[in-house]
Order: C-alpha cells, then sequence, then structure tokens
C-alpha cells in the first residue's frame, strides 16, 4: 500500500507486546520505537509498520540513532 | 564451544536466509504466487464452511497480502493483522501489518478471534513453540487453521539433485527443505494444548514447462533452499544441469511437460473451551454396549432392495 501514514494504527498499539518478554510496550510517537523496559529493547516502526524482531531492536541505552 | 553455536546445530533452518529470501522475493512474488493462491483459495474456502464470526484475525506468514486479499469479506472477520518475517513483504499487505518472528510472536494472550496461516510455517523451527505461542494469542474457543507443505513435497526434485550431486560429486547434502508429515504436525498440536486438532492432506501436481520453470518459482516465491546444514556454495553448474537432465529423463509427460509434487497439509484446531463437545468420563455411560449394539443395528430386511 503506498498511503501509509507515518505513525501506528491505534489497533496495533492495544495488541502488541514485547515478543521476547511478552511484557507491554510503551509508544514514543517522536522516535516511532515501540519500548519494551523489560527487555530494554525499543523496536523500530518503519513506515507504519512495527518491525517486532529482536535483532532489528535498539538496546535502551544506546542513544537512538536518527536514520 | 559458544551457546549459540551450539544452539545452531540443532537448528534445521537458518532463519536470516528465510529472511532474505522473503526480502528478496517480496517485488517479484506476483508472477510467482500461483501456489500460494490456489492454496490460500482453498484454506479461505475452509474458513467459509465454518459457520462463525471471526471480528479480529492475524494472518501469520502473510507474504504480500495474498491471503488476505481472498479473506476479504468473508469468515465475518473485521480486522486482520498481516505478519510477516520479512518487513518488505509485510510493507506491501493490508493496513494493519507487522514484522514478526514466527518463533517470538509479539501478540498479548487472549487477542484474536482466529490465526490463520498460508504456507509459511514450514520454516519455522521451533513449531511446538510457535504453535503453543498461536494458541496463547487466540481467545478461548478461537480458531487456528494452517496450511503447510507436508514431507512428499517436491519429491522428484529431491530425487534428482541427490542423485546428480552423487554422480557428478561423489556425496550429497540436503538441497530440499525437509517437512513435518501428518503424524508430527497431529501430535504436535496437541501437545501444544490445542482442542478438536484435525490434520488433513491434499497432494497437488503442478505441471511445469520445464524443471528450469519449477525452480525460477521456487525462487520467484522466496522457496529455495534455507537449510542451516545446506552447502554454503552455489550448487555446481553441471550438476544442476544434470539434475535438470535427470528430471526432464524420468518425469516428463509426451509434451514435455514435467510435474512437480506439493503436499500440502491443512490443520484446524481450537484454543479449548468449556463449551467444546468432550468425550465423557470412562464408566460414565447408562446405556449398556450389548443393548446400543441390538437397537442400534437395523434388521436386516431393512437392506433388502
Amino acid at each position: 500500500m503506498t498511503d501509509r501514514t507515518p505513525g501506528i494504527d491505534p489497533k496495533l498499539l492495544e495488541i502488541l507486546v514485547c515478543p521476547l518478554t511478552k511484557g507491554p510496550l510503551s509508544y514514543d510517537a517522536e522516535h516511532q520505537e515501540l519500548i519494551s523496559e523489560k527487555a530494554q529493547l525499543a523496536y523500530p516502526i518503519r513506515d507504519g509498520i512495527p518491525i517486532m524482531l529482536p535483532g532489528e531492536a535498539r538496546p535502551l541505552g544506546d542513544a537512538a540513532t536518527v536514520s | 564451544m559458544p551457546y549459540s553455536q551450539w544452539m545452531s546445530d540443532f537448528l534445521v533452518f537458518d532463519r536470516h536466509q528465510v529472511r532474505r529470501q522473503r526480502e528478496r522475493a517480496a517485488a517479484t512474488l506476483g508472477a510467482h504466487d500461483f501456489l500460494l493462491r490456489e492454496i490460500g483459495e482453498r484454506l479461505a474456502d475452509r474458513l467459509s464452511d465454518v459457520t462463525r464470526r471471526f471480528p479480529l484475525a492475524l494472518d501469520l506468514g502473510c507474504h504480500s497480502g495474498e491471503l488476505g486479499r481472498l479473506l476479504a469479506g468473508r469468515g465475518g472477520i473485521e480486522r486482520l493483522v498481516e505478519a510477516d518475517l520479512s518487513p518488505a513483504m509485510a510493507a506491501r499487505a493490508g493496513h494493519l501489518a507487522v514484522a514478526v518472528d514466527e518463533e517470538a510472536l509479539p501478540f498479548a494472550a487472549q487477542n484474536f478471534d482466529l490465526v490463520i496461516s498460508n504456507l509459511s510455517l514450514h520454516w519455522v523451527n521451533d513449531l511446538p513453540g510457535c504453535l503453543l505461542q498461536i494458541r496463547h494469542s487466540l481467545k478461548d474457543d478461537g480458531l487456528f487453521l494452517a496450511s503447510m507443505l507436508g514431507g512428499e513435497t517436491l519429491i522428484e526434485l529431491r530425487g534428482c539433485l541427490q542423485e546428480a550431486e552423487l554422480e557428478m560429486e561423489g556425496g550429497a547434502s540436503p538441497r530440499v527443505s525437509p517437512f513435518a508429515d501428518l503424524r508430527d504436525a497431529g501430535a504436535l498440536l496437541q501437545r501444544a494444548g490445542f482442542a478438536l486438532p484435525v490434520v488433513d492432506v491434499d497432494t497437488i501436481t503442478v505441471t511445469y514447462p520445464s524443471p528450469l520453470k519449477l525452480l525460477t518459482d521456487l525462487r520467484g516465491m522466496g522457496e529455495t533452499n534455507a537449510v542451516a546444514a545446506r552447502r554454503k556454495t552455489f550448487t555446481r553448474r553441471n550438476t544442476l544441469l544434470r539434475a535438470l537432465a535427470l528430471y526432464e529423463e524420468r518425469h516428463a509427460d509426451r509434451d514435455g511437460r514435467i510435474p512437480a509434487t506439493f503436499q500440502v497439509l491443512t490443520l484446524t484446531a481450537w484454543r479449548p473451551d468449556a463449551s467444546q463437545q468432550k468425550p465423557l468420563p470412562p464408566g460414565s455411560g447408562r446405556v449398556p454396549l450389548a443393548r446400543a449394539l441390538e437397537e442400534g443395528v437395523p434388521r436386516k430386511k431393512n437392506f433388502d432392495a
């Protein structure tokens, strides 16, 4: 779909959890990330698609990289 | 030996390779998605047979949204979350797309009315773990409906590649991914705690103009070999040519077309719920079997025409 808006559908926010801990995620709208405090990981959202792959997540503590 | 390496000795599939292949295939899938659409159509028909509504559904391993498009208006689905290991595939799917690893699902418990999956689960290493996570993500009495490739798939190709390799290189390595068989699948569903599990099998023979066209299609679908123990070098050109020649020689029909077998397992199971039918506990019967047999068998004259 080409008409994808940046940001994330609120329905997805309701149902997504951290794939590793199954714990809750908080949404960082500014950096477009979903943050798992328990796993200390930030999952990126690219073009409205949450990338819930642990291998692609940014460890918290590392400075956010601007792409 | 580091733990990760020790673990990787036990992994059948190289998930990074699976992902790379899906990423690569995302743009070209439309030209090679015949099998996906055919099996997807059958899966959608199965769903239509269930007299139930599934407002919130998950398509796990959605490719570029083929099944999602077939499901439109069926099964009472109001919202379909489409998930794939490859972000490039997911980006081509519908509105609620997400990139996920089937082996570590990011979905809350008791969430979906339906989890459906078309030709993706045969690439999962930890199928028992994946099924368990699927069950968790379903609501009580939620339905899991999936198709995956079974053990007889590509049996012709497998044989020819192995023989060519033995002949040309004096040894053989796995060239075609291993698949689960019917009994494995049923046992796994049960082990994952599903109720009323049913697995059935369809064998589909697709004919191709040439073995090369078959290989092109498999690659176009992102379905080429991702076995972790595969040789990390390309198949030698001569070996491949020999295998293709063997394929034609053995299997070609009068018009020169070659068949390829795809065995498709269809898995149906439910998250347990008190409302589902259950066998009575042993010893709880109140009618003696003898009477049931006596009354249950129609008298012979009923059968005489």
